[in-house]
């Protein structure tokens, strides 16, 4: 185990998955020369030269589409989109032809290609470049979609993600570039599709994503120590695939669900997750289920503005008391 | 084939002409009979003929490797079928059958024929230049001399992902063709009403450090020189080009369009300029005898009654397609 930060662990998977594999490339805005304005694929260029770590120019359509069709034809590139509000401006080589060509052509056309972005709000850069947009890629068919809160997981799910036959999109919460955590030596690869239990409890399921998932953490040890409440929680990393059965079961054993997402409150992926427990898992609550998100507006950029509309550890131990207590 | 020598004297010689217009031949008449189809209610949704933009698709078609790649849009039928792919294929695809080319789950605007090289028919405007970049640049990485032809309307010259496509493929050196066949209209309005310059392709090359290049696309001849020489360049390494050919739709643009805002004669003037008779006459200037000509109609003409007879008797594509493919996996799961 070494000790590496969030970012650290996003270079240490591409490279992993580039020294195995030399069909995999990387492409983005800024990430050979500069390492990323993140500073997240710092080294890449050095370690794997100009033909396979490629700057481009601001034309998020073209990387893209030019990561959907080198991927059709034998590479499996990483692409990096700067911030995850410009998928907006590429959209349509995403929903549209990304995630629908293996389905329209019969299966004809396989496209392992990674799409890494920052997403996430936490760095006061206000609405067009803090959004938590991991929801948009989910409610289209054809995209898997993963988005790690630890740097081991980063390295993990990253490398998993690059060797998945199937297009995925790899959400990197911004404000935790800068978080360290334990990544194991060497070769090191997770699994798509898996939720860990990160606590125990037994009154009540926390479920939560990226950034969340440290508040969710945070607001379970207030909860213990000081309200007696023991709560269980659940990283979902993967929302496509889902891993349903853990989170199932989880909220199974409490008979509570609380879902904590930086998404604005319509349609964000809790909806979805509150919707599986209420059809599959209805006899087993005690209560109704809470849902902690974001308020449905436009995020604001001053401290105390975003502060106050993320979900923060004070607010779930607030929320969760109240229905709870 | 029974022809005199001068047919041969050239640079593209008798049996590439012939087949040359055995291609242009097969285009047009699975068009014509997708069309009939359709007016049987047996074509479904919509439909976008190349009917007179023939020449284009058969000379790059014929000029191409066969590992070359094709990338098109929803008006797609020649280039598909320009690469060999199947024909009861297309016209099943067009009729929902399950002998179509995606075995009915994606219609007339997204043929596909990955074995033919055939990489897709993209039905959201310009988004498939990049892709064709993106697959040049796996040429390229590769070192296979491949190259990736990307066929597209005049509209598209409007659109973002044109530019975005060219500046990035002049600037890695891509090895792809961008082929504009200029029909004169976008859709239904006239391409010259909403773009700044005349040549909505050629007249922007200069802004990519690219020559400009214009043909006439109803002439198989001239496309397939233009074709063979850049594609040729963009082997060895000489990067992109814009190609504009100038052509004309005999049809509206959809099955939807009666195409009633054209001027009165000015589709009188393209027929006289329509690539099949300009061709069945060279041919003949050349030397080739009526008969020899005559044959290969009837034989093409034979193997489209063939191609509509194994789509008809095709059945309907079962209802297990729809939870297929959406993952690798040849599955649909997306929860555990």
């Amino acid at each position: 185990m070494a000790e590496l930060t969030y970012r650290d662990a996003v270079a240490a998977g591409i490279a992993q998955e580039m020294e195995r594999d030399e069909r995999v490339v990387f492409l983005g805005e800024d990430v050979a020369h500069a390492g990323g304005v993140f500073k997240a694929t710092v080294g890449l260029l050095d370690k794997f030269g100009p033909r396979r770590v490629r700057d481009c120019p601001i034309s998020e359509q073209a990387i893209i589409g030019a990561a959907m069709g080198a991927a059709m034809t034998g590479l499996r590139p990483i692409a990096e989109i700067m911030f995850s509000d410009f998928l907006a401006v590429c959209w349509d080589m995403i929903a549209n032809e990304i995630a629908k060509t293996r389905y329209m052509t019969n299966g004809q056309i396989a496209l392992p290609l990674v799409i890494r972005t920052a997403n996430g709000a936490g760095s006061r850069f206000g609405a067009q470049h803090s959004q938590s947009v991991e929801n948009w890629a989910m409610a289209v068919p054809g995209i898997k979609v993963v988005a790690p809160a630890f740097p081991a997981d980063v390295k993990g799910l990253l490398a998993a993600a690059v060797r998945d036959p199937d297009p995925v999109l790899f959400f990197e919460q911004k404000s935790l570039y800068s978080m360290k955590g334990e990544v194991p030596d060497g070769e090191y690869v997770d699994q798509l599709g898996t939720a860990k239990v990160l606590r125990h409890g037994k009154d009540c399921t926390i479920v939560a994503l990226a950034l969340m998932v440290h508040r969710a953490l945070g607001a379970a040890e207030t909860l213990e120590q000081q309200h007696g409440i023991s709560c269980t929680v659940v990283d979902v990393r993967s929302l496509v695939p889902l891993d349903t059965q853990t989170i199932l079961s989880e909220v199974a054993k409490t008979g509570r669900l609380v879902t904590v997402e930086e998404n604005p409150r319509l349609c964000g992926w809790g909806a979805e997750i509150a919707s599986i427990v209420a059809d599959e898992c209805f006899w087993d609550l005690d209560g109704p289920i809470l849902r902690i998100t974001t308020p449905h507006i436009p995020l604001p950029s001053a401290d105390q503005l975003e502060d106050h509309t993320i979900p923060s550890v004070e607010r779930i131990v607030r929320e969760i008391r109240e229905k709870i207590d | 084939v029974k022809g005199k020598k001068a047919a041969a004297g050239d640079d593209i010689g008798r049996e590439t002409r012939l087949e040359l217009y055995r291609m242009q031949l097969e285009l047009r008449y699975c068009e014509q009979r997708a069309y009939d189809l359709f007016l049987q209610n047996l074509v479904k949704g919509t439909s976008h003929l190349s009917l007179g933009q023939e020449a284009i698709a058969a000379a790059f078609g014929v000029a191409m490797r066969l590992d070359d790649w094709t990338f098109c849009t929803y008006r797609g039928h020649a280039h598909t079928l320009a690469r060999g792919a199947s024909m009861s294929g297309v016209l099943g695809e067009l009729m929902g059958r399950e002998c179509g080319l995606l075995g009915g789950k994606g219609g007339s605007m997204h043929l596909t024929d990955v074995t033919k090289g055939a990489m897709g028919s993209y039905a959201i405007i310009g988004a498939h230049l990049p892709v064709a970049a993106g697959a040049a640049w796996s040429a390229q990485y590769r070192g296979t001399e491949q190259v990736a032809v990307c066929f597209f309307g005049d509209g598209t010259t409007n659109i973002g992902a044109f530019h975005e496509a060219l500046n990035f493929s002049v600037v890695w050196k891509l090895p792809v063709i961008f082929v504009c066949e200029n029909n004169l209209y976008m859709e239904y309005t006239p391409i010259s009403a909403v773009t700044a310059v005349e040549h909505p392709a050629a007249d922007r090359a200069s802004a990519y450090n690219l020559e400009k290049v214009v043909v006439d696309g109803n002439d198989a001849d001239g496309v397939y020189r233009t074709a063979v020489k850049y594609m040729n360049r963009a082997r060895k390494g000489g990067g992109p080009a814009l190609i504009e050919a100038m052509t004309y739709r005999h049809s509206g643009h959809s099955r939807a369009d009666p195409a009633k805002y054209r001027p009165e004669g000015e589709l009188d003037k393209w027929l006289e300029r329509d690539p099949l008779k300009i061709y069945r006459e060279r041919l003949l200037g050349l030397g080739l005898v009526e008969a020899t000509l005559k044959d290969i109609e009837a034989e093409v003409m034979r193997k489209v009654d063939e191609a509509t007879a194994t789509a008809k008797a095709s059945p309907p594509p079962s209802l297990a397609a729809i939870e297929k493919d959406v993952w690798a996996d040849g599955g649909v799961a997306w929860r555990n």
